[in-house]
């Protein structure tokens, strides 16, 4: 689906999202209140003016408070890669905008993460993997490395490296991949309104992170939750 | 090496391994390692790419005591797989910080030494971040410190650049890095007109310790010495920000700032100078005595909001 596909699906009454530099923007009403709507369209890559401009709309609503409802949908590249972002420390404006995304959540406003496009590596972080919950659109690609440039790092073979991914979910790029690591909760359906699939998430919420939970049941990251788990055992000895 | 230090103040802590750090950095002989290396659990997935795999999976976490208070600790061993996050490596630190909200130590410190995604374990590394991030959140919100400390040999890169971004205070030395993407990767995508990645003290001054204290990114720069790491997080312990909305409205002022005073920058050097320092290019060689100097003179090094 595209944005404009999403939102006329989202806000059938219409709605006053807008998209600027590959940011999107903006609210619609949803359930006699309203959603609350930022991302970045277009597979644009995230550097520290789109970060910083997205992490003031996250504050502004957390600002004005009512538990309004933020959605985060995201088409994006990933971290914007240049010499000038890294001087000026993008690493603080990707962490800033997943850390004002991870304070509306705590301040209750549900945030849900919706990819349906491409995004990768930091952006992604910033974004879509800093909401509570995080669905997809069939089609989208979410990825931490393609596999060409992991071939590259791995020094293997890129044909051997597309047979491992056929058995193997961790490495790979894809939505399904990250559905079975747990990261994506579910893949919603383009072909129903997607207001009461998303109203559906919100009210089913989990109260803390059951990623690596999912990630166990679906098989896709085996050990993370007991490792984790184990963990908080053992400190409890103390 | 050794993972014994018989003398912090000077030990480098840069050279010694994870196990040695926590060694020095806390009290002595308090250390109380969770799933130590003799449980062997190690990374389920290294063996389809034919790679060795490390007992603790270059991830030590466990308890100890800094100067009598009681703290978490994680380590990243950068020497092995260049301390990137695999699904093990992560849930570790994710465990430690679940841990932490139970049993709210003085802080949670974290030896940064990482190049990010372990890319073969991508998708659970990608996602092992997102989790350490939120719970450092809760942590926080708990009112536990999370403090960083950056001087490894593997830096703190894309993802390990996020989580320090998320930690509540940071010290880092002359040696530490912190970039989301690293010279290698954006001299790949980009070209070494952009780039280049062998320039060394181009590297340093665009995301060198130095730098990064200068304009906001650390909040303290200690000396290569495991010794006075140790000094810096106990002084950081003390000056931790809440995480809540005033903190990070404070800090959305403060990042924007920086882009309106020194966006159009093209060198640490240029944003040396604007900052009020008299001699950008002695910067790289000064020690750290000289460096605090200079810190104290240009009087606006003290940035709360993180």
């Amino acid at each position: 689906m595209t944005l404009a596909e999403i939102l006329t699906s989202l806000f059938p009454d219409g709605h006053a999202v807008s998209v600027a530099d590959g940011l999107v923007s903006g609210d619609g009403p949803f359930r006699g209140a309203r959603l609350a709507v930022v991302g970045v369209d277009g597979n644009t890559p995230l550097g520290i003016e789109g970060a910083a401009r997205l992490s003031r709309l996250v504050l502004d609503v957390v600002r004005a408070g009512g538990g309004t409802p933020i959605l985060v949908a995201v088409d994006s590249d990933s971290q914007r890669m240049s010499r000038r972002d890294e001087l000026l420390g993008l690493n603080e404006y990707l962490a800033h905008l997943a850390k004002t995304l991870l304070l509306a959540d705590a301040s209750g406003h549900p945030t849900v993460g919706l990819v349906y496009g491409h995004t990768a590596a930091g952006a992604f972080i910033a974004t879509a993997l800093a909401t509570r919950v995080l669905v997809g659109l069939p089609g989208a690609h979410p990825s931490v490395m393609d596999l060409p440039s992991v071939a590259r790092v791995t020094k293997l073979p890129l044909d051997k490296l597309e047979a491992m991914a056929k058995d193997t979910p961790v490495f790979a790029p894809g939505l399904d991949n990250m559905v079975q690591t747990g990261a994506v909760q579910g893949v919603l359906d383009p072909a129903r309104p997607l207001a009461p699939q998303i109203a559906a998430v919100i009210d089913a919420m989990p109260a803390g992170d059951t990623r690596d939970a999912l990630g166990r049941e679906r098989a896709g990251r085996p050990v993370a939750q007991e490792i984790a788990a184990q963990v908080v055992r053992e400190a409890a000895l103390g | 090496m050794s993972d014994r230090i018989t003398d912090p103040a000077t030990t480098s802590w840069y050279e010694a391994s994870a196990r040695a750090r926590l060694d020095g950095l806390l009290d002595p002989g308090s250390f109380r390692e969770f799933i130590g290396p003799e449980q062997r659990r190690m990374s389920p997935h290294l063996p389809l790419f034919d790679l060795p795999r490390a007992f603790d999976d270059g991830m030590i976490v466990g308890a100890g005591r800094l100067d009598g208070q009681a703290v978490l600790v994680a380590a990243q061993e950068g020497r092995f797989m260049g301390g990137a996050f695999g699904e093990v490596h992560g849930a570790k630190l994710v465990g430690l910080l679940r841990a932490a909200l139970d049993q709210k130590p003085a802080a949670l410190l974290i030896l940064f030494d990482t190049g990010g995604v372990r890319l073969q374990e991508a998708n659970a590394g990608e996602t092992a971040i997102a989790e350490v991030m939120r719970a450092i959140t809760q942590v926080r919100a708990a009112g536990v410190p999370v403090i960083g400390l950056i001087g490894g040999r593997a830096g703190a890169y894309g993802g390990g650049g996020l989580i320090a971004g998320t930690c509540s205070r940071l010290a880092v030395s002359e040696g530490g890095r912190i970039s989301v993407s690293g010279p290698e990767v954006i001299e790949t995508n980009k070209g070494a007109e952009e780039f280049d990645s062998r320039d060394r003290a181009l590297v340093w001054r665009t995301m060198g310790g130095k730098h990064r204290r200068l304009t906001g990114g650390a909040d303290a720069f200690a000396d290569d010495t495991v010794a006075a790491f140790r000094t810096a997080a106990l002084r950081l312990i003390d000056t931790a920000p809440a995480f809540d909305l005033a903190t990070l409205e404070a800090e959305q002022a403060r990042l924007e700032e920086r882009i309106a005073r020194f966006g159009d920058c093209r060198d640490g050097t240029e944003i040396w100078a604007r900052l009020g320092a008299n001699d950008p290019a002695a910067i790289p060689a000064m020690t750290t005595a000289e460096f605090d100097a200079l810190l104290a003179q240009i009087g606006e090094t003290t940035h709360d909001a993180r």
